[in-house]
């Protein structure tokens, strides 16, 4: 049984089809890559895959269940995580009260309307900040934080829900060198149970990190197989520096 | 990226913590023992002050704490107020019955409104806050055998005490004050829980918090109703303290002025709120006629300043709101 089973997904906005009839298999315990020239619907079908947006037409299945019609909140306590691509997270938060936000609403404890004293909860977000390497920025406030480290916290607030589904929306957009070797290092570390689907930009880390990748163009799926098919398919070429367009120009 | 400026830097937890209970507790026995000294007029000026600072707590908790401007926390004071005097008047004065009436219509009724501002936020939810507000003042207006009309609930008896009517202002104060404080107590509380902590990320960032797996809408809707229950509370307690409830009690006018007071006192500041509210009583009541009726343009004018001179209100002077 594939994680994420998408079959005939589609979504228009007015006479726009940003999705048109898509299909996508992830594997369980894949690195699936989801790449395309801008405009190619990637946003779009991330955010159909994760509940933000309902698909006008077809079926997202997660692990064999039909989520389709189920919210975004109903999907994240199923099991699916998301970052944005565009760091999101709390203004009058630290990064240590951040990660519980998310460690309490996945670990079972209830969120009661009188405080607690947890120090178990401390010590298990202080773990998923060094896991991403934000150790000894616990008590520093978000807006303190670096945008690099923004990313690296929006990762350990993702992983704090123990998704089973793991998506990442442009994780390097915006990243240095040195953070993108950090990131990919981190996401080639996780453990198998968790399966990642990423949209990205950058198709180093695309090679770097992914095992499997889709490729979409004008919202539909161009091509759906390993790096390697990837790199020697024509279609992705041409559909990347607009070959087919120019080619079409000059036949009609 | 995060629109947000960088915040000043906290004083360490501990400190605050540690100074903030002396206060708080200095402040009680000033408040406690205020009427031994002040004039029934002066004692009674300050009940008002603590009936609207629970109101404007209860308020806050919407406002500061989740970020939900409501411009109708009226409807839910003057439904407290109504409730609490009508009993008072028809079945018991007997304590705790008019609290726990006021408190539990006051709960009620936005219970069953809120559905409707659940969903929204911003200006939507100010609006339509408004418009419930606006709703529930009609009612009061026509709904004559109840609430007596635009002559409003008169001859409400002093609230008893085992059987002992609370006769004078200090006795009243006295009442005033333990409720306030638990009023105070419970929404600071609740401020400080992990459930306070899911409010504050609605307030922050209600979509990452839906992909977190919060139900948001559950969470305001939850908080909607406990805010609806402590104004009604306040509300019990504006009647014991003036023994009547007009219909002004439930209006606009009462709800912008203390929206105006959480944002004096500084939006998400519990005690910035109570400051704010006791600003607006001193000023609109007490200094209201010396100022010859201009009460309002001094308020007016101390708004402007504020929102020019202090943007996170008086609660920003030290340091970091949470």
């Amino acid at each position: 049984m594939s994680a994420l089973t998408c079959t005939g997904v589609g979504r228009a906005f007015g006479a726009l089809k940003a999705v048109d009839d898509v299909d996508l298999v992830v594997e369980p315990g894949a690195r699936h890559a989801l790449i395309g020239p801008n405009g190619a619907g990637k946003s779009t079908l991330f955010k159909l895959v994760t509940g933000t947006l309902r698909a006008d037409t077809g079926r997202v299945e997660l692990a064999g269940r039909d989520v389709t019609g189920l919210s975004e909140v109903r999907r994240s306590r199923l099991g699916m995580s998301q970052t944005l691509q565009h760091s999101s997270l709390f203004g009058s938060m630290t990064a240590a009260e951040t990660v519980v936000l998310a460690l309490r609403r996945h670990d079972g404890s209830r969120i009661t309307p009188w405080p607690r004293r947890d120090p178990a909860l401390r010590e298990r977000a202080q773990e998923s900040l060094t896991g991403v390497g934000l150790g000894g920025r616990g008590d520093t406030p978000v807006p303190a934080l670096s945008h690099g480290e923004r990313k690296q916290l929006e990762v350990a607030l993702a992983l704090a829900c123990r998704p089973t589904l793991f998506l990442l929306d442009e994780p390097a957009a915006g990243m240095s060198p040195a953070e993108r070797a950090r990131l990919v290092e981190l996401l080639s570390g996780l453990p198998e149970e968790i399966t990642v689907l990423f949209v990205e930009h950058d198709l180093d880390l695309v090679f770097a990190l992914a095992d499997a990748v889709t490729v979409l163009h004008l919202g539909r799926v161009l091509l759906s197989g390993t790096p390697a098919d990837v790199r020697a398919s024509d279609a992705v070429r041409e559909a990347y520096l607009g070959a087919g367009r120019r080619e079409e120009l000059f036949t009609r | 990226m995060t629109a947000v400026e960088p915040s000043v830097v906290p004083a360490t937890p501990a400190a605050r913590r540690g100074y903030g209970r002396w206060v708080a507790i200095a402040v009680l026995v000033v408040l406690a023992a205020a009427p031994l000294f002040l004039a029934p007029f002066a004692t009674s000026t300050l009940s008002r002050v603590l009936v609207f600072a629970l109101f404007a707590v209860s308020l806050d908790l919407l406002v500061g704490v989740t970020g939900l401007p409501s411009l109708g926390h009226a409807a839910y004071f003057g439904s407290g107020a109504y409730a609490a005097g009508w009993t008072s008047i028809h079945v018991t004065a007997e304590a705790p019955v008019p609290l726990l009436v006021g408190a539990g219509v006051g709960a009620l009724a936005a219970a069953s409104t809120g559905w409707i501002t659940a969903r929204s936020a911003g200006v939507f939810f100010l609006m339509l806050t408004l418009a419930i507000g606006e709703l529930v003042g009609q009612v009061a207006n026509t709904w004559e055998s109840v609430t007596g009309g635009a002559n409003g609930l008169t001859g409400v008896p002093a609230v008893r005490i085992a059987g002992q009517p609370l006769a004078n202002a200090g006795f009243t104060h006295w009442y005033v004050l333990l409720v306030a404080a638990l009023g105070f107590a419970l929404v600071w509380t609740v401020a400080r829980s992990p459930f306070g902590d899911a409010l504050r990320g609605i307030r922050d960032n209600e979509p990452r918090m839906r992909a977190l797996g919060y139900s948001t809408s559950l969470y305001k809707y939850a908080v909607f109703v406990l805010a609806g229950g402590v104004a009604g509370m306040a509300g019990s307690l504006l009647v014991a303290q003036q023994r009547l409830v007009s219909t002004a009690d439930v209006g606009f006018l009462i709800s912008s002025l203390m929206l105006l007071a959480v944002v004096i006192g500084g939006a998400g500041s519990l005690w910035g709120a109570c400051l704010g509210a006791a600003l607006v009583v001193v000023v609109r009541d007490a200094l209201g006629p010396t100022l010859d009726g201009h009460g309002p343009l001094v308020l007016g004018i101390v708004f402007v300043a504020v929102v020019y001179l202090l943007p996170r209100g008086a609660a920003g002077l030290l340091g970091r709101t949470r």
